[in-house]
């Protein structure tokens, strides 16, 4: 962040305000920028979810709220935000109102440490990628919150679901990632990304060393997300709504605002991991190529990482919502054993060949 | 103190997956069925009492309610049972424009029942596909009878007039058989869906026979049990009962799709009759002051749902005293008491949905 915080400063002073005001509002802006673009993001993410499974199952998607359909997200979000915040009667009230926050905060929080582009990561820290497992399993407790406050059997059923899949599907995930740590030498997802710079551009990912552990990374990132097929904990078929039965209004709309932005920040920390993050699949930026080593181009990189960043999540999420239109769900036993005897041995012997590849190409 | 290990689980009779108003009383013991009872009655009309206070005319139009997916059949019947007491024969164009429009509604009702069944299962896309092809019968219906669920089309001695747009049937038995290619490339191999349905709800042949099991569900169990091939109507057609061996859910999935692929078949034989271009003969029995003689009357027809049969017993008067249905789905609820006990929860939704159980022909 030192050369924004340099360029902010300097703009700062070119209009003599003083420096306190600059150091106070230049942590408080990106926190604002986060919010301002998680719910943009989820309004883009819902939208092009129905609309792209509607293409996929031969309709329309939604296409009468302003135009193409655009809308429609902000119409439903209204109405969500205008509806009556209904409590069971038998609920326990406080428990009940406090899960959504539980799930909605490391959801915002998680989109604080993810380097969008070099010099913008919001929270940056040398274990970042600790912090992003435990960010990412810590909703799991606001749903299981969900589910044991709400007093409904589904709620129940669907949160005890949702502890057992996480439970599971977290271990395979940290081996994985463990095996990535042991690739690029380094905790922090900007070194990361960094380390996965080459001249070739795509060759230097490691997605090429590391496939294996890239197919289990996203298996369980599905199964993290209670996507299809592994939305058990919400298994509409089965269970009504699984552990989010009961809710309705602005609570609701918690709950489904971070499961989109937790889908989004999924898919992002693939692309960090495996897909070079921000960096050009080129090689060398394009801003550089068009405009030159000036310092308009210099501006311009940010902006271009942060694109090749979110159209390769983008990739992932479109594939994400590919398997939701395709497959049916596991079955639950079945959904646990794949984790304990497939993936977990797998994402371990993945992890002793990473170190043993590691050891020949002379890393250590 | 003593805790109570099980937990008692109303599902229905609002629920996704009930297909209707069915409510099951489960008994659970973690996510493990301990006892089910099913609860039906919800969607009860009074059908066969209505029919004492109803000429025969006046009750042909509810014969069709009683099974909204498969409404030809039940009119059959009771057109059948006024034919046959009145002694009346009929042509032979007549019984083929029966046949084909049995037949392309035995499609419809399987179409859906294949889109339903996957959404159980938790997959989306395949409901719209079988949707998408269904429509197309639909309309057809729509076009040649005025109503796209309850026909009224069958009336005693004939039908109600000529058949015409047999284009439109010739071309959906064109365009249906690469669809149904299309459904097994997504469904039938998918690893997902065998793992649901491979040896899932096993129907045991005497466990069939006992709880008076019929159609598809009884075909797939090993019996070769299909009243179509002594059924007058469908005399010098050729065709080959389905029966597979799988007793799964599985089998019960496959063999409906080759019903679709024989009910194609029977279509096309229909239409070359058709087209011999032989002038409609109709011996249509006035239906004012319609009169059975004094006696019982007995008819059955290969429904989708299994064998559907209709009992009247006269008193020669103009309405029947007493009139009883016997509906295929009706054994196929029972059958859920025998079938879930010791399966899991979504496990038990795949399999209740596999027995093609459709309510208002259960309740009546």
């Amino acid at each position: 962040m030192n050369y924004l915080y340099h360029l902010y400063m300097e703009f700062l002073s070119r209009y003599s305000i003083p420096d306190v005001i600059g150091n106070i509002t230049f942590y408080i802006i990106p926190f604002c920028i986060i919010a301002l673009a998680l719910l943009v993001v989820v309004l883009i993410l819902v939208l092009a979810e129905r609309k792209l499974l509607g293409w996929f199952t031969q309709r329309k998607g939604p296409n009468r709220v302003g135009f193409w359909g655009l809308l429609q997200t902000l119409a439903d979000a209204f109405k969500l935000l205008i509806k009556e915040n209904i409590t069971p009667d038998k609920a326990d009230r406080f428990l009940f109102n406090l899960a959504p926050v539980l799930v909605f905060v490391p959801v915002m929080t998680v989109l604080g440490i993810i380097p969008y582009s070099a010099e913008f990561t919001f929270a940056d820290s040398s274990t970042n990628v600790i912090l992003y497992l435990i960010l990412a399993a810590f909703p799991v407790l606001g749903i299981f919150l969900a589910g044991w406050a709400s007093n409904n059997k589904y709620s129940l059923i669907g949160a005890l679901r949702g502890i057992a899949q996480v439970l599971s599907y977290e271990l395979p995930v940290s081996f994985v990632i463990l095996s990535v740590i042991v690739l690029a030498s380094t905790m922090n997802l900007t070194g990361i990304t960094l380390a996965q710079y080459s001249r070739l551009g795509v060759a230097g990912w490691f997605f090429i060393p590391c496939f294996i552990g890239f197919l289990i990374m996203f298996i369980c990132i599905l199964a993290e997300l209670n996507r299809c097929p592994f939305d058990l904990p919400e298994a509409e078929s089965e269970l009504i709504c699984g552990y989010n039965t009961e809710y309705s209004g602005m609570r609701f709309a918690l709950f489904y605002l971070s499961e989109y932005a937790m889908l989004f920040a999924n898919a992002v920390f693939i692309t960090i991991l495996f897909f070079g993050g921000y960096l050009s699949p080129f090689g060398t930026y394009l801003s550089y190529l068009i405009l030159g080593d000036s310092n308009a181009a210099n501006i311009c990189v940010y902006f271009e990482q942060a694109f090749w960043l979110f159209f390769k999540a983008s990739f992932i999420i479109f594939v994400i919502i590919w398997i939701r239109a395709l497959l049916p769900r596991l079955a639950s036993f079945d959904l646990l054993k794949f984790s304990w005897a497939f993936l977990l041995p797998v994402s371990i012997l993945n992890l002793f060949g990473i170190i043993i590849y590691k050891y020949i190409m002379g890393g250590v | 103190m003593t805790m109570k290990k099980t937990l008692k689980l109303n599902l229905g009779p609002q629920h996704p997956s009930t297909h209707g108003v069915l409510r099951l009383i489960l008994e659970l013991d973690g996510e493990k069925i301990v006892s089910c009872e099913p609860d039906v009655g919800y969607l009860h009309r009074g059908m066969e009492k209505m029919a004492e206070n109803m000429t025969y005319i006046q009750y042909l139009p509810t014969a069709d309610r009683i099974d909204y997916l498969a409404g030809c059949f039940y009119s059959e019947l009771l057109c059948r049972t006024v034919e046959k007491a009145k002694g009346v024969e009929l042509s032979q164009r007549v019984k083929t424009i029966r046949v084909i429009l049995l037949e392309l509604n035995r499609i419809a009702s399987h179409l859906l029942w294949i889109g339903a069944f996957l959404m159980d299962l938790g997959a989306v896309s395949p409901f719209f596909y079988a949707m998408r092809e269904r429509e197309m019968i639909l309309r057809y219906f729509e076009k040649l009878t005025g109503q796209r669920m309850m026909y009224n089309y069958f009336v005693f001695g004939g039908v109600r007039k000529d058949i015409d747009y047999i284009e439109d049937i010739e071309n959906i038995i064109k365009i249906l058989p690469e669809k149904i290619k299309d459904y097994e490339k997504i469904i039938t191999d998918n690893p997902i869906f065998l793992k649901r349905t491979k040896g899932k709800g096993i129907l045991e042949q005497d466990v069939a026979f006992n709880y008076a099991v019929t159609g598809v569900n009884l075909r797939a169990s090993g019996i070769e049990y299909d009243i179509r091939t002594t059924d007058y109507l469908y005399e010098g057609f050729k065709f080959k009962p389905v029966v597979l061996e799988g007793k799964d859910s599985w089998a019960r999935y496959k063999a409906r799709i080759l019903e679709l692929k024989e009910s194609i078949k029977i279509i096309e034989q229909g239409l070359n009759i058709l087209t011999y271009g032989e002038k409609l003969e109709q011996n249509l029995i006035n239906p004012i002051n319609l009169k059975l003689p004094e006696g019982e009357y007995y008819n059955e027809i290969e429904a989708p749902r299994g064998l559907a049969s209709v009992y009247i017993k006269s008193t020669g008067d103009d309405k029947p005293y007493r009139l009883k249905w016997r509906t295929g789905s009706y054994y196929s609820v029972n059958l859920l008491r025998k079938l879930l006990v010791g399966e899991y929860l979504n496990d038990a939704i795949a399999i209740s949905g596999s027995l093609d159980i459709i309510l208002p022909e259960v309740d009546k």
